[in-house]
């Protein structure tokens, strides 16, 4: 199938640094280890965690739309040589 | 010291049986033609959807560690018990990049456990013996986690009989529930807990949604509950001053303090992250999967279960905000559904709680068991075992797991039963260099691989041995953080995971390993697995869509 051309790496790399973020992140623990600011009489500490849940699921999400669309790229580029190579 | 209150104990009771039959119903399900084969029995005829696949993973994560370890930790004030929140929302990112690849792998050689593909990998039976080992292993105290939580419930619930009840009446209730688990896991395999799932959860998010929404009303809201746990934590820091100069007792606070705890707080959670997907039932569950891009689905979508696993956390604090008084933390959540709903509402929250424990130890012990009946007996003590001999041997595999678990909870101090999954993760993460790495290069040398998980097991072992429980001098097992310390040189006060310092001097060993192995030109053995294995998917020439392990194991 000459019409599909293999993927550039371009993809995976996006999805790479969006994984990393949310893999990271979370672990910078001195950045939100503080009561303040409260918000609903919330400290930061409990509040800033759940935002970094949402974070993360946008983050994976994003993650998932760029590997997906590169792998099926990756697929029709290799016809039917896919796999069959061992 | 709790009476039987006779409505919650109905509806417990009537949701306990319903899952039992369930239990027992579940081998009709989606019948093949027979369970007398491994595939048939441990891996549910893998013909999990999404939908499913999403349940029972769930199923393994959320369980008697959320509703009872983790909001103890908060109860008694210690501010890192909040470091599970961090674990589950770096988890699903780590299972993103790499288990899609063993799911390739294993579905193009089919392997159907961690240590098949390491056999496969590394070309070493006593590489993949260590993976088989391990995995059994670092799965009972995971199980004794799920105990000590049933043992919980049983206990505000009144059927202990109380602190004053002789050991038989206080663990009756225990012995029961555990038999009757044993028995439909026996008969079922992994349907039995995949059909549970859908009740547990429907349970489980009622009574979170009930006890997020309706307990705040009734305690002050959330910020009332956060000033009255700080001030009664401020109390009793200034009461107890002497005892926690002395070192008797622990500082309580809703915070991580600058410094020390706060790396305490990161390495327990990369820790746990990183352990979660190499415990077996975590494997089995991935493999039962349709094909390798639900997993990304699915790491996409779990994170809605963290938020959940924060409110629960947060519970810990509300029960300090009610004035709950428990001399074991761990009955904090289920003292606070006794004392603040209806009767029969905190009948339905025990129910999701024993049966919240059920589903994972069920999965557990049969991944375990699996593990041991391909591994071990087939691969070193009757290579020429028939089908029935194998689903037979994974049988009782899976009773021994069960009471091994049950030798966790008598032997190791239970005041913090979280204690337990921290242990076992100290263990599986020394598989993390032959299975992660493994997935990605060949280059660790297959027995320097071995040395350096020796030198980690042993290590992390003896660290965690010698941790004493606080004002409990000579005890052992007493937590799993220290400060950094390594064969008696002192490197930092911050609190590091034993589990991510084992590691470590297992990286390190295994890469001098390598180094030596090279030199002395030992030979490296041959991989089986060729680099296209790895990005291989459903529909594929070669993939198995249902793998068979009673096929010829990939030895050679």
């Amino acid at each position: 199938m000459p019409e599909h051309t293999p993927p550039g790496k371009g993809p995976l790399i996006g999805a790479g640094v969006a994984l990393a973020i949310a893999i990271v992140v979370p672990l910078l623990v001195w950045t939100y280890a503080k009561p303040d600011p409260e918000l609903w009489g919330i400290p930061f500490f409990f509040w800033y965690q759940f935002l970094l849940v949402i974070a993360s699921v946008v983050l994976t999400s994003i993650a998932y739309k760029l590997v997906i669309d590169h792998e099926r790229k990756r697929r029709l580029a290799e016809g039917r040589t896919n796999g069959e190579e061992r | 010291m709790n009476d039987i209150d006779p409505v919650s104990l109905t509806i417990f009771l009537f949701f306990f049986l319903l899952v039992t039959v369930l239990g027992f119903l579940a081998a009709r399900w989606r019948k093949a033609e027979t369970l007398d084969n491994l595939d048939e029995w441990g891996l549910g005829g893998r013909s999990f959807g999404t939908f499913i696949a999403w349940f029972l993973i769930g199923g393994d994560i959320y369980t008697a560690y959320t509703f009872i370890a983790v909001p103890a930790l908060l109860y008694a004030g210690n501010a890192t018990g909040f470091f599970a929140v961090p674990y589950t929302i770096i988890l699903y990112p780590i299972i993103f990049v790499f288990l899609p690849r063993l799911w390739s792998v294993s579905h193009r050689r089919s392997y159907v456990t961690p240590a098949d593909f390491v056999q496969g990998r590394f070309d070493s039976r006593g590489l993949s013996l260590a993976i088989a080992f391990t995995g059994i292993l670092a799965t009972l105290p995971y199980i004794a986690l799920q105990l000590v939580g049933i043992q919980a419930v049983l206990d505000v619930m009144g059927l202990g009989g109380g602190e004053d009840a002789g050991w038989f009446r206080k663990d009756v209730p225990l012995f029961v529930a555990f038999a009757l688990l044993a028995a439909y896991t026996y008969s079922s395999g992994l349907r039995a807990p995949a059909l549970i799932a859908f009740v547990k959860d429907t349970l489980i998010y009622l009574v979170i949604i009930v006890a997020v929404i309706y307990l705040p009303t009734q305690l002050g809201g959330w910020s009332g509950i956060f000033d009255s746990a700080g001030k009664a934590f401020d109390s009793f820091n200034k009461d107890s001053a002497d005892a926690i100069a002395a070192g008797e007792a622990r500082p309580k606070g809703l915070i991580p303090g600058l410094g020390v705890s706060q790396w305490a707080y990161a390495t327990l959670s990369l820790g746990s992250a990183l352990a979660l997907f190499m415990y077996p039932h975590s494997v089995t569950a991935v493999l039962s999967t349709k094909n390798r891009n639900i997993i990304r689905r699915n790491a996409a979508l779990l994170p809605a279960y963290s938020f959940l696993l924060g409110l629960l956390a947060l519970l810990g604090i509300a029960a300090v905000a009610a004035g709950i008084q428990v001399k074991n933390p761990q009955l904090a959540i289920p003292q606070l559904f006794e004392q603040e709903f209806s009767p029969w509402f905190a009948g339905v929250a025990f129910a999701a709680i024993v049966i919240g424990a059920f589903v994972p130890a069920a999965i557990m012990s049969i991944a375990a068991a699996n593990l041991w009946t391909r591994n071990i007996y087939k691969a070193f003590l009757k290579p020429d075992a028939t089908d029935a001999q194998e689903a037979q041997q994974s049988k009782y595999a899976s009773l021994l797991v069960k009471f091994g678990a049950l030798l966790f909870v008598l032997a190791l101090p239970k005041d913090f039963a979280i204690n337990l999954q921290l242990l076992g993760g100290i263990w599986i993460l020394q598989t993390l260099p032959a299975i992660v790495i493994g997935l990605y290069t060949r280059w660790f040398h297959r027995y320097a691989l071995i040395a350096g998980w020796a030198v980690g097991m042993v290590w992390g072992t003896i660290a965690a041995y010698n941790t004493e429980v606080v004002g409990d001098p000579g005890s052992h097992f007493g937590g799993s953080v220290a400060p950094l310390e390594v064969f008696g040189i002192h490197l930092s006060d911050n609190l590091i995971y034993f589990g991510l310092t084992a590691l470590t001097l297992n990286l390190i060993v295994a890469a001098a390993g390598t180094f030596i192995c090279r030199a002395l030109d030992i030979d490296a053995g041959t991989d089986d697995t060729h680099p296209t294995d790895y990005l291989a998917d459903a529909g594929d020439p070669d993939v198995v869509d249902r793998l068979d392990p009673l096929s010829t194991p990939p030895v050679d």
